[in-house]
């Protein structure tokens, strides 16, 4: 049985990293947060772009990324005036034990007075945090989010369906996948259904695809056929397009899906295959599956992406030869060797989920490496869910 | 080296090809494993990333690729034929009655 190194968090999840997370409830305390994060070691800030409202689906998703357990402790640095405040989300992250404090810039007298004291928070949780020592867990604690971008006509045939293979593996060894993006879901719903464990399951798999095909109808997008670009390409229907786009998911029977709206914000209950309704774009899709608690994160993409993520390692896997070699800075794994016929699928995949293995017992990826910190909240417009009859 | 062409799941009928085959070049298809399980000849040019038939198909039979059903045989298809939107129609939508010009195989 395959194990991986991480750190016990309170609440009994397995962190693969040990960040300590600084929030800016509101991009009005961003800039102050970013230098306060950048005074110690393994610090991050993160904000939503929303404006000022308490809205339940950026409380979910700032709460989410504080309760993953990639984080070790979170401080909260608000401006003071602002909507959504530090209280509601110190409301939601206290019951994981996680060290969790609260700031505002108006009540501490500026920005020097918030930083000093920042600081001295962080440092004293980094103090306390860094003295954690890695165990070793069962693959039932580790989740993996794959998610493709920057696609092209080698995502499908390599890198996709690699990642899928070393999905299935990782589900084998008693694992948790989810995968997102339901926009590329499109003209997929009866063959996921067919996949789910249950008839709820199956009923929600219709449900998130057929509303996001309604959004897409109503953009004047017509999902329901391809463009000249993809027919070219060589794609024939959109079921094969949209079945190339969810074959990182892998195979394997999906156990639910995961509601990330105003009412729900749903984490995998149990090991397995899971399905997020999510946003179709790259960062905000990562950055929700991450919320949804995945620790570690696999990205295909054919034409090459720099992404990572703030506290999730991204592994960045190319089906496509040239990509790899021109962008060897950004891209940690070549799938582009199945095309030659040089390797096989199953052995690309076998290659991704060591690399899985690697990364969560501590291994940088190219992303990780660079320092880059992707994060960005994605939300949905009530006013036009409303108008489309979905809330 | 000889053409290959790469089935995605065993049970796909179909593989899709990794590069330019010309008419009367030898395509080895290899299985999810690397083994070459056909080598056929196609009788017309397959340019990247489209699709060989690995046998014969009658017309209204499913063509499966990475495991499902991603469309209906319109007409008869040979083993080493060229499998793309003149000879398969979706299977859950309804299709265009023409076929989309300005491709070049």
């Amino acid at each position: 049985m395959t194990e991986f190194y991480g750190y016990e968090r309170p609440d009994g999840q397995i962190g693969i990293r040990n960040h300590l997370l600084v929030i800016a409830p509101i991009d009005c305390s961003y800039e102050p947060a970013k230098k306060i994060a950048e005074q110690v070691d393994g610090a991050v800030a993160i904000t939503q772009t929303y404006g000022c409202g308490n809205d339940s689906m950026l409380v979910h998703n700032l709460a989410g990324t504080a309760l993953n357990p990639n984080v070790a402790g979170v401080l909260i640095v608000g401006l003071g005036c602002e909507t959504l405040t530090g209280e509601i989300l110190m409301e939601k992250i206290k019951p994981s034990g996680k060290p969790v404090y609260n700031i505002t810039i108006q009540e501490e007298g500026g920005t020097l007075k918030t930083h000093e004291k920042g600081v001295r928070i962080l440092q004293e949780m980094k103090q306390e945090t860094a003295q954690l020592k890695k165990e070793p867990f069962p693959l039932s604690k580790l989740t993996l989010a794959v998610e493709c971008g920057g696609s092209d006509a080698t995502s499908g045939l390599a890198a996709n369906p690699a990642v899928g293979v070393a999905a299935d593996k990782l589900i084998e060894e008693g694992g948790t996948v989810m995968f997102g993006e339901t926009q590329e879901m499109c003209g997929t719903q009866h063959v996921l259904a067919r996949r789910a464990v249950n008839k709820e399951t199956a009923d929600a798999i219709y449900e998130i695809i057929e509303t996001q095909e309604a959004r897409q109808r109503a953009m004047g997008v017509d999902s329901r056929w391809m463009s000249k670009g993809n027919i070219d390409g060589g794609l024939t229907t959109i079921e094969e397009k949209s079945l190339g786009a969810v074959r990182k998911g892998g195979t394997k029977p999906i156990q639910g899906v995961l509601y990330n709206n105003w009412e729900r914000f749903d984490t995998p209950t149990k090991p397995g295959l899971y399905l997020m309704d999510g946003p179709g774009w790259d960062v905000p899709s990562v950055t929700h599956m991450v919320a949804a608690g995945a620790q570690i994160v696999c990205f295909t993409s054919g034409r090459g992406s720099t992404t990572g993520h703030a506290i999730a390692p991204v592994i960045k896997i190319t089906g496509n030869p040239r990509t790899f070699k021109n962008m060897g800075d950004n891209m940690d794994i070549n799938a582009g060797t199945i095309l030659d016929g040089s390797e096989s699928l199953n052995s690309v995949g076998k290659r991704i989920y060591d690399m899985i293995i690697k990364t969560a017992n501590g291994r940088q990826t190219k992303a990780e490496a660079l320092g880059y910190n992707d994060y960005i909240v994605f939300k949905r417009s009530r006013e036009a869910e409303h108008l489309l009859g979905h809330c | 080296m000889s053409k290959k062409a790469i089935q995605v799941d065993a049970k796909d009928n179909v593989a899709t090809t990794t590069s330019i085959v010309e008419a009367g070049e030898t395509v080895e298809v290899l299985s999810p494993n690397g083994e070459v399980i056909l080598k056929t000849k196609p009788v017309e040019k397959i340019i990247f990333g489209h699709k060989i038939a690995l046998k014969n198909l009658k017309k209204d039979d499913a063509i499966i690729k990475y495991g499902e059903i991603i469309g209906i045989a319109s007409k008869t298809i040979k083993t080493g034929e060229w499998v793309h939107t003149k000879n398969v129609n979706s299977a859950r939508m309804h299709t265009p009655g023409e076929e989309v010009k300005g491709i070049t195989s």
